[in-house]
């Protein structure tokens, strides 16, 4: 079977603006229609896939041949479970959002197809600049969709998320520009795709400094501390469904571009920084998790403690072991499909509790709801890693790629996964047990947000039975990934049979 | 004529018509419009007179492309002109700004009190003293078109005759532009001196072959003195300061002219002088151009975070993208002499789409060009509100817009040029400039939205179709199809931009030399 990824990425924003087009109640249902068609889309290429440990499906043509940007798309193990994790996660979303009142609809579901295009194509593309197009274009849609559809000081959120970010990026173009004009030999041509620029050398100082600016957009991005700036307010003033997309499957992006671009591009670079990137990352996870336990707001809580699995993932990613790289890559897709769900459930919670989002003023939800609560204990016991849940396999795999080299980092992150079940409970418990707070009503969840939360737990649960659909399909790619900046750790060269000979 | 010549025993020179044609048609239709706005028929001034001047800019444009050829060609009528593919892109772009300026003017009370044919008469003289100085090829023939390009552009910047702060705008821009013209004609002047060469083929070639050293403090104080003359035109900082006055004052049509057309005419001639004529020297000039374009891009963009009114904002933006510019001039290589041409025309697209809109909505509110004339546009004239959206976020760099690109290839000639820094300053300009932009489209589109900046007060306008919000979009069908379609070709370049990068090329091939 022959899949055409650009109809997949294009699909969404097709039938966006084919929604924005019709009768004014239709379009959300067009586009929903065509997550649905994504997912299915999607379904059809996990099932076709093959690990052979190289790039599927390639799509690649000229786009600006003066700039020596092309068209480039594939799917290998790195990217197959990320773009799924965007089909699926993109469905209930939708779902909740179709369901929901919202003024100017159509452009609301305009700029949440957008988006899908717009992730869709970072995941996807084989060129770096077509990888950078895509990133500043999500910002677009989720600028209007923070600023015009969001609750509060929205304005203001919406404008630091995009400055916070945009700033990450642009001096990540700046970088990747000198990138492309360093890595073209004398006479050559310029060119942006990762398979070329993978071949041509850098100079190993311009490699430091390039990766570093590459590193400040992805941690912007994901976030990780020190650079979380953007993330309360952000995550006060976004609306449920937008936030459940930008905390699960936004924040994988950046994470992700270290697999694809930085660590096989710049080993040299990337082995520079290994230290200081990992202390960064555990410094995230101790400080995410201290920060979601001190919270009220049960939205901040989940934001601070993705702060903290990220730092999770950058540390499996920098451990460069391929326990820690295969855990990373697990792990994204486990923390997008838990959070995605938690969210969900927070808007079903908050809308119980006549809009209150303060645990203070929580309680006591589990008492006439039953299935709301399991379905809550369930998801909270993914994310404290729960033997038996995907996380678990995930952080384990991590925390054993941090062992085999990094044993101090390790064991000071494992601080992090009992915080994890710490803060989780708190929540769980201040949500659904004690005394009912004074305006909560305690009411069964409701068969649209049932439909759209029951599928990402059952997934979840899937993944932590049978992690090696995952394992599988991943193993190959991210131990290539990996491979040029373990070898400059190993051997102080990207090439491991050259060292050894000399 | 030639009887006259040939009585003072001067060898009159050769006259190559075919090349000089665009300049001829300007010229030819200045004069014949100003003499029909002589008929008092209401029809003849307000449809006749607009329409001559634009059948004049459409002339213009088709003999350019008649006698577009790119490669190096040699310079007409002695070596004062040089036509080639560099001088007409650019004139390209000044006809194009104009056949804009007179579609947002139709309207306008400008072209009104000043008389219509006065006014596209001065517009067309301008746009003859841009293509000049974008073709001049020695030092007499750049201040020509410099002061031809000036003057009438002066009177137009005071032709809203009643409003007082439209005659401060005119006498201001007279006073400044003045001073730059005589640090311009100084500089030359010195330059000559140093050279002793008025065509720039005699400044390139005495500085080739070492007659005059290229750190002769004669040459260097002259170099000085040009730029900064030229500077005053391009409004780079620190010459920068008129610029948000008389843009707020001048009429919004002459604004827009103002802010595209004469960027594009002053950055033709800095590519020519600098880069062509003084390019063995760039390690002279370079360095200290290069801290112009920072200081700019730095002035430009925070000048620009404190405005509620669109004008003033846009006037600091492109001071802050002249900056961004100038990035190209200063590396002074074949691709960054392709950079700036290619950004110029983004920048005039995504800039007329922007002015347009502003033309549209000062007309109709009584906030003028306040922010709050925006207020909830997305609503009330969604073919308003879009062509704002996409002219912002293609300013700001957001990729699917020319802009992006623009900016993508100029940081790419920075660090090819060995000026990363520059590309750094770039991006650190566009990050600054996020703040206002994103503010217009807030304010559009996120409902309402106080922003605590100093506001104007209101001013009574007389209503063009009634008070609807809907009806007044539509007013003016003219200026909306203008926003419209800058907004599309906007959206259109930044996805298939080839077409610019094909022109760009041909821009850069008339420049032998660059490396």
């Amino acid at each position: 079977m022959t899949i055409h990824l650009s109809i997949l990425l294009f699909l969404p924003l097709a039938t966006g603006l084919s929604g924005a087009l019709m009768p004014r109640g239709l379009g959300r249902w067009a586009v929903l229609a065509g997550t649905v068609a994504v997912l299915a889309y999607v379904v059809a290429m996990l099932i076709d896939f093959e690990p052979s440990g190289g790039l599927e499906y390639r799509t690649d043509d000229e786009w600006i041949s003066e700039l020596g940007i092309r068209y480039a798309l594939g799917v290998d193990g790195l990217n197959l479970f990320m773009i799924a994790l965007t089909a699926i996660a993109w469905v209930p979303c939708t779902l909740v959002a179709a369901f929901t009142e919202h003024d100017r609809p159509r452009l609301f579901f305009f700029n949440l197809a957008l988006a899908e295009t717009a992730v869709l194509g970072a995941f996807m593309a084989q060129d770096l600049a077509l990888f950078i197009v895509f990133f500043d274009l999500m910002l677009v849609p989720f600028y209007f969709l923070i600023g015009g559809w969001g609750t509060g000081d929205r304005v203001r959120a919406t404008t630091k998320f995009v400055i916070y970010t945009l700033a990450g990026s642009l001096l990540m173009m700046a970088a990747a520009i000198a990138l492309g004009v360093l890595a073209t030999p004398d006479g050559g041509d310029i060119s942006f795709a990762l398979a070329d620029l993978k071949e041509r050398s850098i100079p190993e100082d311009s490699q430091h400094w390039i990766v570093l600016l590459f590193a400040l957009a992805f941690f912007v991005k994901a976030p990780l501390f020190p650079l979380h700036g953007w993330v309360p307010d952000t995550y006060r003033a976004t609306s449920i469904p937008v936030l459940a997309l930008l905390s699960g499957v936004l924040s994988k992006v950046g994470v992700y571009a270290f697999l694809r671009i930085v660590l096989p591009i710049m080993p040299e670079g990337a082995q520079h920084w290994q230290e200081l990137f990992i202390i960064l990352a555990v410094f995230s996870i101790l400080y995410g998790s201290v920060l979601a336990f001190s919270q009220d707001n049960i939205r901040l809580v989940l934001a601070y403690s993705s702060i903290a699995q990220l730092g999770f993932i950058v540390l499996g990613i920098f451990a460069l072991e391929e326990k820690g790289a295969q855990g990373a890559l697990f792990q994204m897709l486990n923390h997008g499909l838990v959070t995605a769900a938690l969210f969900l459930i927070v808007g079903v919670i908050v809308v119980r509790a006549a809009g209150s989002e303060s645990l203070a003023e929580l309680g006591g939800m589990a008492f006439r709801a039953p299935v709301l609560a399991g379905i809550f204990l369930v998801t909270a016991l993914a994310t404290l890693a729960m033997p038996g849940s995907g996380n678990f396999i995930g952080e384990i795999l991590i925390l054993f790629g941090a062992f085999e080299d990094k044993l101090v980092y390790g064991l000071v992150a494992s601080v992090g996964v009992l915080l994890a079940a710490v803060y989780m409970i708190r929540l769980y418990q201040g949500t659904m047990h004690g005394r009912a707070g004074p305006a909560v009503e305690s009411r069964e969840i409701d068969g649209v947000n049932l439909a759209a939360v029951a599928p990402l737990v059952a997934i979840v649960i899937a993944l932590g039975v049978y992690p090696n659909f995952v394992v599988h399909r991943t193993e190959r790619d991210t131990t290539q990934a990996i491979e040029r900046p373990q070898n400059v750790a190993k051997f102080g060269s990207t090439d491991a049979e050259m060292s050894v000979i000399r | 004529m030639s009887t006259l010549l040939a009585a003072a025993q001067v060898q009159a020179p050769e006259i190559d018509y075919r090349e000089l044609s665009p300049v001829f048609a300007l010229a030819g239709g200045s004069v014949i419009v100003l003499m029909v706005g002589l008929f008092r028929s209401y029809f003849v001034r307000r449809a006749v007179v607009p329409a001559l001047t634009a059948i004049t800019l459409l002339t213009a444009i088709g003999l350019t492309i008649w006698i577009w050829e790119p490669g190096n060609r040699e310079p007409i009528v002695e070596g004062a002109l040089g036509v080639d593919t560099l001088s007409l892109g650019i004139s390209m772009l000044c006809l194009v700004a104009g056949l804009v300026t007179i579609v947002l003017s139709l309207r306008s009370t400008a072209a009104l009190e000043a008389g219509h044919g006065e006014y596209y008469s001065l517009l067309l003289g301008s746009i003859a003293g841009m293509v000049v100085l974008a073709e001049a090829d020695s030092l007499m023939s750049l201040f020509i078109g410099f002061e031809l390009l000036s003057i009438p552009l002066y009177v137009l910047c005071a032709t809203h005759l009643r409003r007082r702060t439209s005659l401060e705008a005119g006498l201001k821009y007279l006073v400044v532009g003045s001073v730059g013209s005589a640090t311009l004609l100084y500089g030359l002047a010195l330059i000559y001196g140093a050279t002793g060469a008025l065509r720039l083929d005699g400044i390139a070639a005495a500085l080739a072959d070492d007659r005059v050293d290229v750190a002769d403090p004669l040459l260097l104080t002259g170099i000085a003195l040009a730029a900064t003359g030229l500077a005053f035109k391009a409004s780079v900082a620190p010459f920068h300061q008129w610029t948000p006055d008389v843009y707020e004052g001048a009429p919004t049509p002459i604004t827009t002219f103002m802010a595209v057309a004469t960027k594009a005419a002053a950055f033709g001639i800095l590519i020519r002088l600098f880069d062509h004529a003084l390019g063995l020297s760039q390690l002279d000039w370079g360095p200290a151009l290069a801290v112009l374009a920072v200081t700019t891009i730095v002035i430009g963009n925070v000048g620009a975070l404190a405005q509620r009114s669109l004008k003033r904002m846009l006037a600091w933006s492109s001071v802050a993208q002249a900056g961004y510019l100038l990035t190209g001039v200063v590396v002074g290589t074949e691709l960054g002499v392709r950079a700036t041409a290619f950004y110029l025309a983004v920048y005039l697209v995504m800039n007329v789409a922007a002015f347009a809109v502003v033309v549209a909505r000062e007309r109709v509110t009584e906030f003028g060009d306040d922010l709050r004339s925006f207020e909830n546009l997305g609503q009330a004239a969604p073919w308003l509100a879009w062509p704002m959206t996409i002219a912002m976020l293609a300013l700001a760099g957001f990729p699917a817009t020319g802009g992006f690109i623009g900016k993508f290839y100029l940081i790419d000639a920075s660090v090819s040029g060995d000026y990363t820094w520059l590309g750094i300053a770039i991006v650190i300009g566009s990050v600054l400039s996020l703040a206002y932009y994103l503010r217009v489209i807030a304010v559009m589109w996120m409902g309402r939205y106080e922003v605590e900046l100093p506001s104007v007060p209101p001013r009574r306008v007389r209503p063009v179709a009634g008070w609807s919000p809907e009806a007044d979009a539509w007013a003016q069908p003219e200026v909306v199809a203008v926003a419209v379609i800058c907004a599309a070709a906007t959206i259109f370049f930044g996805l298939w931009p080839d077409p610019l990068f094909d022109a760009a090329r041909d821009v850069s091939s008339a420049l032998p030399g660059l490396h």
